[in-house]
């Protein structure tokens, strides 16, 4: 007598504030492998996710902000570590929805949690790479320190699904800010599972927001939202045209996908704002 | 007609004669209601009708005139950049601000309310509390939004209750009188369907549910529930009281909800600031904010309003 065992299900859900809700429309759609066979059913968010999930990091990004840039570094770092233990699954799902051979999924989950660190070390330099002390014509001294924009919507690229994800989401949240991404429409899971190891992670709820479904539906909601300060066009594809002018209407810093990666540090600098200021020399 | 009692015997038999209430039933149909979904133009017009409804509130020891003149400046035109946006009801604030309040708003056709009588615990004489509800009328109040003492509720002297509220009202002249049960504090929904009709019994003009300063404040149940009192009162007597939901209603969802808990129950007579009052704060800001994304058909920033 055989003692099959039953299969345990796992249903793919949003990142909002720490929680993990199913969308609030009820809808889901199908993701497929690379090769073309059924994945995984994704919850397909709607506006109301999307807007609940800004909301959320709206609330988070000061708590976020007012850690110190050691201790966010920590818990980025923290996340690495969550990664690390959890890399076999990391690798089936990029194998899965990249269709790598395994050898190369390897390489990419491997690069990724790397490039995690990479941030992670990031949090406290900041200051120093992007601020300074300006020369003025009085006994004061001049500063000028980077500070996060704040809200930033990730649109995540659409093929790297985790690799691409980490670079994206990672760099505005290494400078302080909260983030609603939407996640690659047709390979979520990697993003699901990195966004699974976040609640493990010391961050505060609601620094990290994942909403998955259909890109060019949810998009245009994020870029028209005035509560969202920044918006990263990496995966919008053909759509990232009409995006950057609704996000203009809001004065949003906005991100065009780049021709080729010409600096590393371009993400980090994408999403800050700088403060200037002023202090008496002596006491 | 307000039925005349005579003496705490009378009136603890009429409050014994109401039938309990059924808690399952309540609650379920409380949040039945609350499903209904209020779209496009209805929305509109039921956010308009709910800003008209908002008694402003600042009640806290921080207070001070710098507040309350901003609070009635936003009262009076809660959008600065959209004047079809209609004033608020009532701002309420405590009786030593009345006079202040009542200097900005001058003659507008928004009213000045005071909380009173030892508020929000109500724990002082009744000397204290007539002096505190004159004090307050003199100095303009328009409204009185009074507590009534829970202890002596909940130990069963409704004599005392109902005395109270008599003498309150009458001290308050020509002023409105709005009765807080506190229903946080009441324990049961029998008992605050029978404050309920105590306080009307005494001669509220509206009914009010909570102080806001306990953790428990309005619920859609308890709404629901004074609602119906009001219904059966008015059935009763003729009287027309009003109901006053206060404390923790912060989203237009919410407000929108608790419209159609009093069209469902009362009818469309009591959609009016005459008759059903929000006693909120940051209410106002969330439908005000709702209000811009039906025009513009994006969500909107919160802090593109000002705190009070």
């Amino acid at each position: 007598m055989s003692k099959k065992r039953l299969e345990v299900r796992k249903t793919y859900k949003l990142l909002i504030n720490g929680a993990f809700p199913r969308s609030e429309s009820g809808r889901t759609y199908e993701v497929k492998t690379a090769k073309g066979a059924y994945w995984a059913n994704i919850a397909q968010g709607s506006k109301k996710d999307v807007r609940e999930a800004v909301y959320a990091a709206r609330v988070a990004q000061p708590k976020w902000w007012a850690a110190s840039a050691y201790n966010r570094g920590q818990v980025i770092y923290r996340l690495a570590e969550m990664a690390e233990s959890r890399r076999d699954e990391l690798t089936e799902h990029v194998q899965v929805a990249e269709g790598l051979k395994t050898k190369e999924a390897q390489a990419v989950v491997a690069r990724s949690i790397d490039r995690i660190v990479w941030y992670a070390g990031w949090t406290d330099k900041i200051t120093q790479v992007f601020g300074g002390a300006n020369p003025v014509a009085g006994p004061f001294f001049n500063f000028s320190m980077p500070v996060p924009s704040g809200v930033i919507a990730v649109i995540a690229p659409q093929d790297s699904s985790l690799e691409g994800f980490v670079d994206a989401v990672l760099a505005p949240v290494t400078v302080g800010n909260s983030v609603v991404v939407l996640a690659s429409e047709r390979r979520p899971t990697p993003a699901l599972l990195l966004g699974e190891m976040t609640a493990t992670s010391d961050f505060p709820g609601g620094v990290f927001n994942i909403v998955t479904g259909i890109t060019s539906e949810l998009a245009s909601t994020l870029a028209t939202h005035e509560d969202v300060d920044g918006l990263d066009l990496e995966g919008a594809g053909a759509q990232a045209g009409e995006l950057a002018v609704a996000g203009a209407a809001t004065i949003k810093r906005v991100l065009r996908p780049a021709a080729s990666d010409d600096s590393s540090l371009r993400r980090l600098r994408a999403f800050v704002e700088t403060s200037t200021v002023w202090h008496t020399v002596g006491q | 007609m307000l039925p005349k009692i005579a003496s705490e015997t009378e009136l603890r038999s009429l409050l014994s004669r109401l039938s309990g209430v059924d808690a399952v039933g309540v609650e379920a149909r409380a949040a039945k209601l609350a499903t209904r979904s209020i779209k496009k133009s209805s929305k509109m017009q039921a956010i308009d009708l709910a800003i008209s409804m908002v008694d402003l509130t600042t009640l806290e020891g921080a207070d001070t005139l710098g507040r309350v003149r901003s609070l009635c400046t936003k009262a009076l035109r809660p959008d600065p950049f959209d004047s079809s946006v209609p004033a608020v009801a009532a701002v309420c604030v405590y009786p030593d601000l009345v006079a202040h309040a009542r200097s900005v708003l001058g003659d507008s056709s928004v009213a000045v309310a005071s909380v009173a009588t030892a508020f929000p615990s109500g724990r002082a004489s009744l000397a204290v509390k007539l002096l505190d509800v004159r004090e307050a009328v003199a100095s303009g109040a328009d409204e009185i939004d009074m507590v009534i003492d829970r202890g002596a509720f909940l130990s069963g002297r409704l004599g005392q209750v109902f005395d109270e509220i008599v003498a309150v009202k009458a001290a308050c002249g020509s002023a409105h009188l709005k009765v807080i049960l506190e229903t946080g504090e009441l324990v049961t929904y029998d008992n605050v369907r029978r404050a309920s009709w105590l306080a009307m019994l005494g001669g509220a003009d509206f009914i009010k549910t909570s102080t806001g300063k306990v953790a428990v404040a309005a619920t859609t149940p308890v709404a629901l529930i004074m609602l119906e009192a009001v219904r059966d009162f008015a059935e009763a007597t003729g009287e027309v009281i009003g109901v006053k939901v206060a404390g923790g209603i912060r989203t237009a969802k919410d407000a929108i909800r608790y419209l159609v808990l009093v069209n469902e129950t009362v009818g469309s007579a009591w959609l009016t600031p005459q008759r059903f009052r929000f006693g909120a704060s940051s209410l106002l800001n969330d439908l005000l904010m709702q209000r811009l994304k039906q025009q513009r058909g994006a969500y909107v920033r919160a802090d593109e309003f000002s705190g009070d």
